[in-house]
């Protein structure tokens, strides 16, 4: 995968599979002590220790469409090549949380790419899913609460083209202010 | 810098949305993209993007929505067009750039396009009604 946020797509659409309506996705970047923490925490059905064992065995999926499952080791393998790692911790009714690690100077490490496209992406999916977000970077943070927006739209659904348009565009600006630092900027002044 | 977006906005859009919002449910279209790891890989999420942009470009009402790995990993990015009446087209390798055609020829004109087609479902008896 060339972009980190299409390794988050891909995690959040496991999230949906298990059957979670909840997910909490947070990006933490922290350039004091150089690393970058992904985590994907949902309340789907979870998994036993013996799936659990297997979940990074390219040759291991839960699906019957087909005999392999690279998404997670995929994952793994761009942790592991960045000094990070990938870490998976979930038990049946308790949902699964899975927390990458990288070294956020690494040469390797893909970049995030576009966040806000794989977030949209996942809200079009059926059936419905919260999503809590959370990006940090440094001292500054960006919190997207989806409960919140459509606490605001009533019936209107996330996936309506004008709510797209308008989540598409404050993520972007929100993101924008996040790695620019224009918020700081603004405080000076 | 464009004027900063609020929660706020959300009112108006709910306002403006709510108002058309049967007539979006009840499209007959859908669309699906398959959005597995073997369709991200492939870039269904710029697909499904290119398709969410021609629709409102043209202003085409449908109903787009993803789906996990189908086993044809091979011919992703998968999209799946669904109209009511006329069974299930499969189409394959779906890169953004030919989005606007198969819009066009499928959604306007009401051709499949057939060589990009990699499988189809016919409609069932009872669909057809």
């Amino acid at each position: 995968m060339r972009e980190l946020s299409l390794h988050i797509l891909d995690v959040l659409q496991n999230a949906r599979e298990a059957g979670a309506d909840m997910v909490r996705l947070t990006i933490d970047e922290n350039e004091a002590v150089d690393r970058l923490v992904i985590t994907v925490e949902d309340n789907g059905r979870g998994m036993h220790p013996e799936t659990l064992n297997k979940v990074l065995d390219p040759f291991f999926t839960s699906r019957t469409t087909r005999h392999v499952g690279l998404g997670l080791p995929l994952f793994a393998a761009a942790a592991e090549r960045c000094n990070g790692s990938l870490a998976i911790e979930s038990a049946p009714g308790a949902g699964t949380k899975i927390t990458a690690t990288f070294q956020l100077s690494h040469i390797d490490r893909a970049p995030l790419g576009n966040v806000a496209g794989s977030i949209l992406t996942f809200l079009m999916g059926e059936p419905p899913c919260d999503l809590l977000f959370l990006h940090r970077i440094d001292g500054r943070q960006f919190l997207l609460d989806t409960r919140k927006v459509r606490e605001e739209l009533g019936t209107v659904p996330l996936s309506h083209p004008s709510v797209r348009q308008w989540l598409q565009e404050y993520i972007d600006q929100q993101e924008e202010m996040l790695r620019g630092g224009n918020d700081r900027t603004v405080s000076a002044a | 810098m464009p004027k900063l977006k609020s929660l706020e906005d959300l009112k108006k859009v709910r306002e403006e949305a709510s108002r058309d919002i049967q007539v979006r449910l009840d499209t007959g279209t859908k669309i699906i993209v398959g959005m597995g790891t073997c369709g991200i890989a492939a870039g269904a999420r710029e697909t499904m993007h290119a398709i969410l942009e021609e629709l409102k470009r043209r202003q085409i009402e449908a109903h787009v929505t993803t789906v996990g790995c189908i086993g044809m990993c091979a011919f992703e990015p998968l999209v799946d067009i669904e109209q009511a009446g006329s069974g299930r087209i499969t189409y394959g390798r779906v890169k953004p750039e030919m989005v606007p055609e198969l819009i066009e020829e499928h959604l306007i004109n009401g051709r499949v396009v057939e060589k990009w087609v990699v499988g189809r479902i016919p409609k069932s008896p009872a669909q057809g009604e």
